[in-house]
């Protein structure tokens, strides 16, 4: 049995006056006869529509492109100490981070995000500094566990940065002394919801903000 | 040779010296025998192996290095120390990289005897500001070369800052 592919329907573009309406619906209009409908997307979603499970989802083109914006965040593979262990178990089959799109990649020019796990010292920091500078913008920094929030239990040694925030700019804190994978998880998801943020609305959510 | 020997030999052959206990031998040399002692030590009570080399900070009693050999056949430990000159305050202290300064407290080098001793010193520099004579290459081994000060003295406050992190 033959499946009807559904009429697409253009979506509406964004006006503001009654003007533009109308300069829309006489460019609409001007179109040749077959170009009213766009042929190619009319193949897309029959294509869709016959492939095997396929279902068509209809959105608005931002949503969707942010939807694939935050799907595919590389996080850049910074392991300082002991929470990169937990970082390890959160990349490993357990967890699974690949599931969200996130592929641990071991090349900061390929990345959007760094996982500062761990103690940062203040002869690393500079080397920190630079790693994040070789990541293409726009890019996005977790800080993980204790020391890289805050210095943690090395707070007051003679060697360590206060607080990873005093070198790079930092969009979510994850607490713990390790943070279990759940915790780092939770800040993932959490950061994921900031991407689409940033992508809508150009602005960046203060860190640990719940956006949306 | 059993501790009794090793302190009796100990006894004659360095008069200022101050041995007490067992295991380990503890052992009070002059700093100006510090050396002497150690090669003593590898030839003659046999401690051929240079187990560390570490620095105490006594305030003004004087910064104290502690060195501990081991015979490992004999099972005879010794522990040497050498009391030095106290650590000089931070505003004297800032001048004294690389060869040091007339006020930074000077201790005979163990390179010659034990090579082992190499990085021990450099990290006693790094760390206490003592300077090695005859250390073939005394500078900094932990910390950055920009380093100001030492930072396990006792004298160098905690939260001290480092521009441009903190």
């Amino acid at each position: 049995m033959a499946i009807k592919a559904p009429v697409p329907v253009v979506p509406a573009p964004v006006w503001k006056s009654f003007k533009d309406l109308q300069e829309f619906e006489a460019l609409r209009q001007q179109r040749p006869e077959g170009d009213k409908h766009s042929s190619t997307f009319e193949a897309l979603t029959e294509g869709i529509h016959r492939f095997p499970g396929g279902f068509v989802v209809t959105t608005v083109a931002d949503g969707f492109l942010n939807w694939a914006r935050k799907s595919s965040v590389w996080p850049v593979t910074f392991g300082l100490a002991c929470c990169a262990i937990e970082m390890m178990a959160t990349f490993a089959s357990r967890f699974d981070v690949e599931r969200l799109g996130m592929v641990p990649w071991a090349s900061p020019r390929h990345s959007d995000l760094m996982i500062v796990s761990g103690t940062v010292t203040i002869k690393m920091a500079p080397m920190l500094e630079r790693i994040y500078a070789q990541m293409p913008d726009p890019k996005w920094a977790v800080s993980m566990g204790s020391c890289a929030n805050s210095g943690g239990p090395f707070r007051h040694g003679y060697h360590v940065v206060k607080g990873v925030d005093r070198v790079i700019p930092v969009d979510v804190y994850v607490p713990g002394c390790p943070p279990p994978p759940e915790s780092l998880l939770n800040g993932l998801l959490l950061l994921q919801d900031q991407i689409a943020h940033f992508r809508r609305t150009g602005q960046r959510a203060a860190p640990n903000e719940k956006v949306d | 040779m059993t501790h009794e020997q090793a302190a009796s030999s100990i006894a004659e052959r360095f008069p200022g010296a101050r041995v007490e206990g067992a295991t380990p031998l503890v052992v009070d040399v002059p700093v100006d025998q510090w050396r002497a002692f150690a090669q003593f030590a590898k030839d003659v009570l046999g401690c051929r192996f240079f187990n560390f080399l570490s620095a105490v900070d006594w305030k003004e009693s004087g910064l104290e290095v502690v060195a501990w050999l081991d015979d490992l056949d004999d099972k005879l430990s010794v522990t040497m120390k050498t009391r030095l000159a106290p650590a000089p305050t931070s505003a004297s202290a800032t001048a004294d990289e690389e060869g040091g300064s007339s006020a930074a407290p000077r201790c005979a080098s163990l390179v010659p005897v034990f090579r082992g001793a190499n990085w021990m010193e450099r990290e006693c520099f790094d760390m206490f500001g003592i300077v090695f004579e005859d250390h073939p290459d005394l500078r900094r081994i932990l910390l950055g070369d920009d380093w100001q000060g030492h930072p396990l003295l006792k004298s160098y406050a905690v939260d001290t800052p480092h521009p441009p992190y903190r």
